[in-house]
């Protein structure tokens, strides 16, 4: 392959790119060697199997992916508000609604909440780490190593163009060639193995390692909701698993499960993509609900009303969320008795939602609301989230449906509930748990800012579309040629750059917190904290709890405050059993990422080289005998003081 | 505690809707042309109004919660209430009101969609046969073939007005769907099937078809006017391009499969006998026969769309 085949040529856009990505790593390169941290780098951090610095490394993966995800959408929305500028061709409009939704779903939605669950989960369940530390090391190197395999598909052999649904037989070897689809194939695939293992970790986590006494219906809600999710994943991610090779058979090895020749099935991917793809977007806004419920509660004072029914709307939602998928292609001519079903299914997960939405209302009621900056985000989720949620049922009557597919309006229901349900919780997340983390919080007048320009940039960029769709635009259009779209074209994107002016504060409100916040002295950083996560110091020692409460009720750290107890009871202070860190996962996870890459090329050699390395890793670490060290309750003591001050 | 204002001018989103509403009676959605159309804008027009209560009920109670309830100086203390958490009446209330309306949601939906499996039946019909037209495309155009009348056009649509539209959608290589918003909703075409669509124009004019599920690079100028007329003037146009148009010799119809653009067109026979791409065997036609041509990109601007548009 020559070196300009290999590389995307010809785009000044993409130029760009290159150099600011040169530049970025030349940077980061010279940084590291300059201040000699090469070291710690990977000591402290590629070699952690430590739950909250994984999980801080997906968070901060998560907001690159969101910058770059934002980038893309900044992009299209230019051209669709400026035709005349000729800003973007087809192909690489095209390249980059591709790139958005792919990226905004698989590498920022998912991992930004994987990393909460990661650095929360355990701290609120009473637990020292996840039940595979090695394990979750490892899934976040799959995920990571995806992530960056999908981008650099924009400088290295370009990049996908057939949709983040990716349909066959468009996105096929005949219609799509090239290395472009096998970017999204590999990428995918390597991210979703993490994903599924992650699943399978928490959810090991979480049945297994509670704190004493403490039942399921005693869990916090965010852990509740991570279980559902968890169940969800291992139920839908292993359908995509499937999906994604057996397209990768069928464009890399020419076998003709989705083809049009050889009587292939092309459609068979459409069922495939949203069996998994439904559940995928209840598995991005169960936690969501999930951080919602806590930082309501916490700023209204009040315990969460209907905490039972709060549980059992989300099972009920995970078991539906199955059961729908035909209603994202109503109009294949499936038949009216088909469509009549899956349009009852469909609307039928509107009852627990709506279920959810009254008891976040009725937690307001009779409450003594605070409206800290996480509260905002979840405060304005509310009546947001229900405007997607209408015409989400909307969508659902499938006769209706018929004018709404395929338009704008479609594109404006999902935005409003994956924006103001998934994007706002990560956000409230984010924030309300920032001391957890970082030890200071992040400054709330910026933070208002941050808020209020993305909240209102957010409705203007995304109400106007609805009325587009009625219009009869299109979504996937790269141009705005018929002129009754242009005005409302121009106000969603006004509305777009608000959005993009609000992430930019949020993001310098990190660098500004982190010089200038107050530092953490209490581990209640908010003075109303009700769960777990509240009762360990901050910064939160490496083992999280030095003894570890016993807990029989919900909302446990309420009363824990009431009687004076602490997670650090000296008298049943014992040797603690913690892992210990391992190169081995990026290691292993490298090895597969060259695989990967070498697929995507379709360098077959190279990527049986980069499998057997990767198993021979597999094998190495299954003859591996540490099974970590005890941290002595000298040094338990030690830390516990200096942290508690005593 | 210092009281920050609320989102107050949320409370005004569901009266901009309304205003939004009244003023869009030209969105083409909203403003039908045809039976079917008819049908699916009654069914939406019916579900908005849910819709508008749900919204009025959520953000009264939210705003109330909100005002209410936030922490200000000197609140009276005998209206909070920490540990109330539940009510089992309350709750069943708000389970049982939403069931009832997916209930009043799904039955007009179910009548809609089997109603739009037959042809649609109005008083001013003027036969009861409906017009069969195969709609098929191939990247990145439209060919609709009159069997009955045995002409065919490409990129351009003519419709008896009044006549039920019978169409039979297949695809010759990705998968699209045709879409009229005037007339009524759309459907896939898909290789190696055939689906059926029924619309129906009341009234004479022009509108605008496309095809709405995307398929690469020309997907934005695969588009189409539908010209609808009445029987007689129909019935001459048919005569028209039987008497002035070319055959469709199987060789141009080759070269007109071919990935990329092409300009309005009309022939005096179909290429119906030529290859069935609904068919198993017809599925793979095109691509087995101009698989390398795919992979050329057309790097198609807008300027290249708008010339393609002034075909139309
Ligand atoms: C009240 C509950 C909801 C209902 C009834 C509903 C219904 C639907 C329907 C029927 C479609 C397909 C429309 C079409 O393609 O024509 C759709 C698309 C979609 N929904 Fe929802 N939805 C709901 C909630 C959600 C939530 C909570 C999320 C994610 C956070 C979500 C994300 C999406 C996405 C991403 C798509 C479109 C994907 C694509 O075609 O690219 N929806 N929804
Ligand atoms: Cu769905």
């Amino acid at each position: 392959m020559a070196l300009d085949e290999f590389f995307v040529t010809g785009e000044p856009l993409i130029y760009a790119g290159m150099v600011s990505i040169a530049l970025v790593t030349s940077a980061i390169i010279f940084l590291l060697t300059y201040f000699k941290k090469w070291g710690w780098l990977w000591r402290e951090w590629l070699t952690t199997v430590d739950h909250k610095k994984i999980g801080i490394m997906y968070i901060l993966s998560a907001l690159v992916m969101l910058f770059r995800g934002g980038a893309d959408a900044l992009m299209m929305r230019t051209q669709l508000a400026f035709p005349g500028l000729e800003f973007l061709d087809s192909q690489h409009y095209n390249e980059i609604f591709t790139t958005h939704g792919t990226v905004m779903i698989i590498f920022m939605a998912m991992p930004f909440l994987i990393g909460l669950m990661n650095i929360i989960v355990p701290l609120q369940i009473g637990a020292r780490d996840f039940a595979f530390p090695f394990v979750n090391a490892v899934s976040f190197w799959a995920f990571f190593l995806g992530a960056m395999l999908f981008n650099i598909s924009f400088v290295i052999g370009g990049s996908p163009d057939a949709g983040w649904t990716s349909y066959t037989p468009l996105a096929g070897a005949a219609m799509s060639p090239g290395p472009g689809q096998n970017f999204y194939l590999m990428g995918l695939q390597l991210s979703g193995i993490g994903t599924l293992a992650t699943g399978i970790n928490l959810m090991v986590t979480i049945l297994k390692m509670r704190a004493p006494g403490m039942k399921l219906f005693h869990m916090p809600i965010f852990t509740w909701s991570t279980l559902v999710t968890c169940f969800i994943i291992v139920f839908a991610f292993p359908i995509l698993t499937v999906a994604l090779a057996l397209m990768t058979i069928d464009r890399i090895f020419g076998a003709q499960f989705f083809t049009l020749t050889g009587e292939g099935l092309p459609m068979m991917w459409a069922n495939l993509f949203w069996m998994w793809g439904h559940p995928e977007v209840y598995i991005v806004i169960l936690p969501a609900f999930g951080i919602f419920s806590e930082v309501i509660a916490t700023f209204a004072k009040k315990r969460l009303f209907g905490y039972n029914a709060m549980v059992w709307s989300m099972i009920i939602i995970a078991l539906l969320s199955f059961l729908v998928w035909v209603h994202h292609f109503f109009t294949m001519g499936a038949g009216a008795f088909v469509n009549s079903v899956f349009s009852v299914s469909t609307m039928l997960i509107a009852v627990p939602t709506g279920v959810k939405i009254f008891n976040w209302l009725a937690t307001l009621y009779k409450s003594r609301i605070e409206f800290t900056v996480p509260m905002l985000w979840s405060l304005a989720f509310i009546p947001s989230f229900i405007l997607g949620g209408v015409t989400g049922v909307m969508l659902g009557m499938a006769a209706a449906d018929y004018q709404f597919h395929n338009s704008y309006f479609l594109i404006a229901h999902f935005h409003y509930v994956l924006i103001a349900g998934t994007v706002f919780a990560c956000f409230a997340g984010l924030v309300y748990w920032y001391p957890k983390m970082f030890g200071h919080k992040m400054n709330e007048r910026i933070g208002k800012w941050a808020f209020w320009l993305f909240l209102i940039g957010f409705h203007i960029c995304f109400f106007p579309q609805y009325f587009l769709g009625l219009d009869g635009m299109p979504r996937r259009l790269f141009i705005t040629n018929i002129a009754e779209w242009l005005p409302l074209n121009v106000i969603s994107t006004v509305g777009a750059f608000g959005m993009g002016a609000g992430f930019a504060v949020f993001v310098f409100n990190i660098y500004y917190s982190y010089r200038y916040s107050e530092r953490e002295k209490t581990g209640d950083a908010w003075g109303h904290g009700r769960t777990l996560e509240w009762s360990t110091t901050t910064p939160v020692p490496f083992y999280n709890f030095a003894t570890v409460p016993y807990v029989d009720e919900i909302d446990p750290y309420v009363r824990m405050k009431e009687e004076g107890k602490t997670t650090f009871d000296e008298k049943k202070l014992k040797p603690i059993h913690m892992p210990s860190y391992s190169g081995q996962p990026i290691i292993m996870m490298s090895f597969f990422a060259l695989a990967s890459f070498a697929l995507v090329f379709e360098w077959i050699p190279l990527a049986i080289a980069g499998l057997l390395g990767g198993v021979a890793c597999m094998a190495f670490r299954s003859f591996d005998y540490d099974d970590g060290y005890y941290v002595q309750v000298d040094e338990i003591k030690r830390t516990e003081r200096k942290a508690r001050g005593l | 505690m210092k009281f920050k204002p609320l989102p107050k001018w949320l409370g005004l989103l569901p009266l901009s809707l309304i205003i939004f509403l009244s003023g869009c009676g030209q969105m083409t959605v909203l403003n039908p042309k045809g039976p079917v159309a008819q049908s699916q804008y009654d069914l939406i027009m019916y579900s908005l109004w849910f819709m508008l209560g749900i919204i009025v009920v959520v953000f009264g109670l939210f705003l109330y919660m909100v005002v209410k309830y936030r922490d200000r100086p000197g609140r009276d203390e005998s209206d909070y209430d920490p540990n109330l958490h539940g009510n089992t009446m309350i709750e069943i209330v708000w389970t049982v009101i939403p069931l009832i309306i997916i209930v009043l949601l799904s039955v007009p939906t179910v009548t809609t969609l089997f109603d739009l499996e037959e042809p649609p039946v109005t008083e001013n019909q003027t036969t009861e046969e409906p017009l069969v037209i195969h709609a098929t495309t191939a990247d990145w155009k439209w060919f609709f073939s009159y069997p009955e009348q045995g002409i065919e056009t490409v990129n351009y649509l003519h419709i008896p007005t009044d006549r039920p539209i019978e169409f039979k959608l297949t695809s010759a290589d990705a998968m699209t769907a045709l879409w009229i918003p005037a007339l009524g909703g759309q459907k896939y075409n898909m290789a190696g099937m055939m689906t059926k669509l029924y619309l129906q124009a009341d009234e004479e004019g022009v509108y605008d078809g496309r095809n709405s599920n995307f398929n690469g690079e020309g997907f934005a100028a695969q588009t189409f006017k539908v010209h609808a007329e009445s029987e007689d003037n129909f019935n001459a146009w048919v005569e028209d391009i039987k008497n002035e148009s070319p055959e469709l010799t199987m060789d141009q119809y080759n070269e007109l499969l071919k990935p990329g653009l092409t300009e309005k067109m009309s022939f005096s026979s179909t290429h119906l006998e030529y290859v069935q791409h609904h068919s198993n065997e017809g599925m793979g036609y095109t691509v087995e026969r101009f698989r390398e041509l795919y992979g050329e990109k057309l790097h198609l601007d807008a300027d290249e769309v708008e010339h393609q548009e002034t075909f139309d």
